[in-house]
């Protein structure tokens, strides 16, 4: 095991992580706040990648591809709070699972009518398409334009946070509700923004996938269940928490893929390690949130101290 | 007024018992993954199956037929539910396609105990090729460790000495990697299992640069295949390590990855360059009918269609006997023109057929691939020996 090898692997956590981050942030502001659980939030993962990809053929543009997948993320996001999910954020949380496991049953059958079932083709740029060599490694450039857009996207949502009056409000609104919006602010239309932010945000971390992952029909799912494990460990609701868990995740996700085997090598035999090895590190992250709920329940960086 | 209402009911009874004394149609069920993340697979080999009897003037064997289509959602259950409801509900003469190993498997039972012909259009697993083997269950696309195989001899003749292996961390992952080994000599750089649909390979890539290999075989199905390929050329490694694979890169998706995929090598039965009799026609018609160029999943499909044609003829059309029709069936493997090249069944009901090595190629500005030969010609599975039916 070199020290590049170490390095590389420390890019491919960070990349993953961003990528976390992105889907994470809008899940955990919308639970946090509106205690709204959204399983449709990887189907919207989902759009932006198929947006991007569309945009991406006809125009050619890359910047233009992931404009419009953040467009289209935003738009169904205001559109389906205002139609769906706006009516049930009284009920309890079983019914906005049923509600939101029917969206994504709803979005991959309308991709499937649309797009058929094979997967489709998105294009990148000959400029981004390109690899970086770092000690003898071959690192492909479009990662680090994943990592750069999601470290941007983490510093804005801080500063949209932090800093600024509707930031000031979604930090209130998620504290008392109900005081909020007794003190004259329309409650509602910042619920139905906040929603779509998220939304546009999940649909940007599908478009940055596009290029790298296959985009098909229930692409969504798989991810939406690591993003679910990122919010828990990072506190539901905290933001910055999103982004540390998502980055602790993926490195702990990504190490033990690569490493686990080879350490258990060392005291086991090779088809033990083979057949134990991917195994163990597929649980990790799980054992990860176990301990964490176990030990800290309210998660490591929570958004308000209790 | 009565009498002729009733004269009218008896009239129409009768009629409807000369026909079935005449012989009804014949009655086809098609299972397969139509829904989920494979069901580019499933629809493949449906339309290839229903291009094939359209072929043949939407008969079988001179008589006329109707299929009935099942989504098995690549789930086992599903597919056992399926085949019991095929069997005794729909009464069905045959049933086709079957979907994955384990869909297949789970659907035996109903099929063992009622005789009923089947033929699996996308699996061979190993249990039903050796002792387990069946006089009515076919498989009419290969037995699971064929293109592996056809990959490590491959491998073995173009002289590589290190190769990396990749696959997903299940039954048919270990399959596959089993099968490289059992036709490629030289050294294993590397064993590698990832867990089931994962989405990034960056940090098995990058393990995969420091390991000194000088080839790499991967089995990555469906999405895996497309994410996994399209991570390895990004990372630049298409152009320093020769990339084998089976059912990695296939007709289902070489349309999603274009560039990317160009120079993947693939182990398979059939693919559009072959020149065998009538492909060329299979491919055109295909292409001309569904608007995308068929993958070897609807070749096979197309093959079944011919197949049942020539097994019903031989019956003429009574399907009653099972025995006799799955007898037909069999016989009628040795007839048929595959669009693959030579083709039979062996003692076992697998197909005995070539494994050939393709490679991916940009052609003007459409993505094939060309034939780089045939590493296993008339090649028989491993187990057949431990099959003890006739």
């Amino acid at each position: 095991m070199s020290a590049t090898l170490l390095l590389a692997q420390v890019l491919n956590g960070l990349q993953y992580g961003v990528m976390l981050f992105l889907l994470a942030a809008g899940l955990t502001l919308v639970f946090g706040i509106m205690s709204f659980v959204n399983l449709a939030h990887g189907s919207l993962y989902m759009l932006g990648a198929y947006a991007a990809a569309v945009v991406g053929v006809q125009t050619g543009s890359f910047t233009l591809s992931v404009l419009a997948a953040v467009a289209t993320g935003a738009a169904v996001g205001m559109a389906l709070e205002w139609v769906a999910v706006s009516r049930l954020y009284r009920r309890d949380h079983l019914d906005h699972v049923l509600a939101t496991f029917g969206l994504v049953l709803f979005f991959n059958e309308v991709v499937r009518m649309i797009w058929g079932s094979q997967p489709v083709f998105v294009s990148l740029p000959e400029s981004l398409s390109g690899t970086v060599d770092i000690f003898g490694f071959t690192y492909p450039t479009y990662r680090f334009l994943i990592i750069a857009v999601g470290l941007l996207v983490a510093v804005g949502s801080q500063w949209l946070i932090h800093k600024t009056r509707v930031g000031m409000l979604i930090r209130a609104g998620s504290v008392n509700p109900q005081m909020v919006s007794a003190l004259g602010v329309n409650i509602r239309l910042l619920n139905a923004m906040l929603f779509a932010l998220g939304s546009a945000l999940a649909a940007l971390a599908g478009a940055m996938a596009g290029p790298i992952l296959s985009v098909q029909s229930g692409m969504g799912e798989p991810v939406l269940i690591t993003t679910l494990v990122v919010i828990v460990i990072g506190g539901i609701g905290s933001v910055h928490g999103a982004l540390y868990a998502g980055i602790i995740v993926s490195l702990v996700d990504t190490l033990g893929r690569t490493f686990l085997p080879m350490l258990i090598r060392e005291f086991a035999s090779r088809e033990v390690a083979n057949a134990a090895g991917p195994a163990l590190a597929s649980m990790l992250i799980y054992l990860l949130m176990a301990v964490i709920l176990a030990l800290r329940p309210q998660g490591l960086f929570p958004a308000h101290k209790a | 007024m009565k009498n002729i209402a009733l004269a009218k009911c008896f009239a129409v009874g009768a009629a409807a018992l000369t026909l079935s004394a005449a012989h009804a149609e014949i009655k086809i069920g098609f299972t397969g993954p139509l829904s989920g993340p494979v069901a580019a697979v499933g629809q493949d080999q449906y339309d290839g199956f229903m291009l094939g009897i359209e072929a043949l003037g939407k008969k079988l064997g001179g008589e006329s037929v109707s299929v009935l289509r099942e989504d098995d959602q690549l789930k086992p259950e599903l597919g056992n539910q399926i085949a019991r409801k095929l069997i005794d509900r729909d009464k069905v003469d045959a049933i086709v396609g079957l979907g994955f190993s384990n869909v297949l498997m789970a659907s035996l039972p109903r099929i063992v105990e009622s005789g009923t012909v089947a033929i699996a259009t996308n699996a061979g697993p190993s249990p039903l090729a050796g002792a387990g083997c069946l006089p009515h269950v076919f498989s009419m696309s290969w037995q699971n460790d064929g293109t592996a195989e056809a990959m490590g001899k491959y491998a073995q003749d173009s002289g590589y000495k290190r190769v990396y292996l990749m696959a997903p961390n299940y039954q048919a992952g270990k399959d596959y990697v089993a099968g490289f080994k059992r036709y490629f000599k030289g050294q294993i750089a590397d064993e590698v299992y990832t867990q089931v649909n994962q989405p990034d390979y960056s940090a098995e890539i990058a393990q995969l640069q420091s390991a000194g290999a000088d080839a790499v075989f991967v089995f990555y199905p469906g999405g895996m295949g497309v994410n996994f390929v399209k991570q390895f050329s990004q990372a630049g490694l298409m152009k320093k390590l020769p990339l084998l694979s089976a059912f990695t890169v296939d007709g289902t998706t070489i349309s999603s990855l274009r560039d990317a995929a160009v120079g993947t090598i693939s182990g398979a039965m059939w693919d559009v360059a072959l020149k065998t009799p009538g492909n060329t026609e299979f491919i055109s018609n295909f292409t001309k009918k569904y608007g995308r160029v068929p993958s070897h999943y609807a070749a096979v499909g197309y093959d079944t269609a011919k197949l049942l044609d020539i097994a019903v003829r031989k019956v003429k059309g009574n399907t009653t006997d099972k025995d006799a029709f799955a007898a037909a069936v069999k016989a009628a493997g040795t007839e048929l023109k595959s669009i693959r090249g030579p083709f039979r069944f062996n003692s076992n009901n697998m197909p005995v057929q070539n494994y050939y090595a393709f490679q991916t190629i940009k052609e003007g500005n459409d993505f094939t691939v060309k034939l780089l030969g045939n590493p296993l010609p008339d090649h028989q599975d491993a187990y057949v020996a431990q099959c003890k039916a006739k």
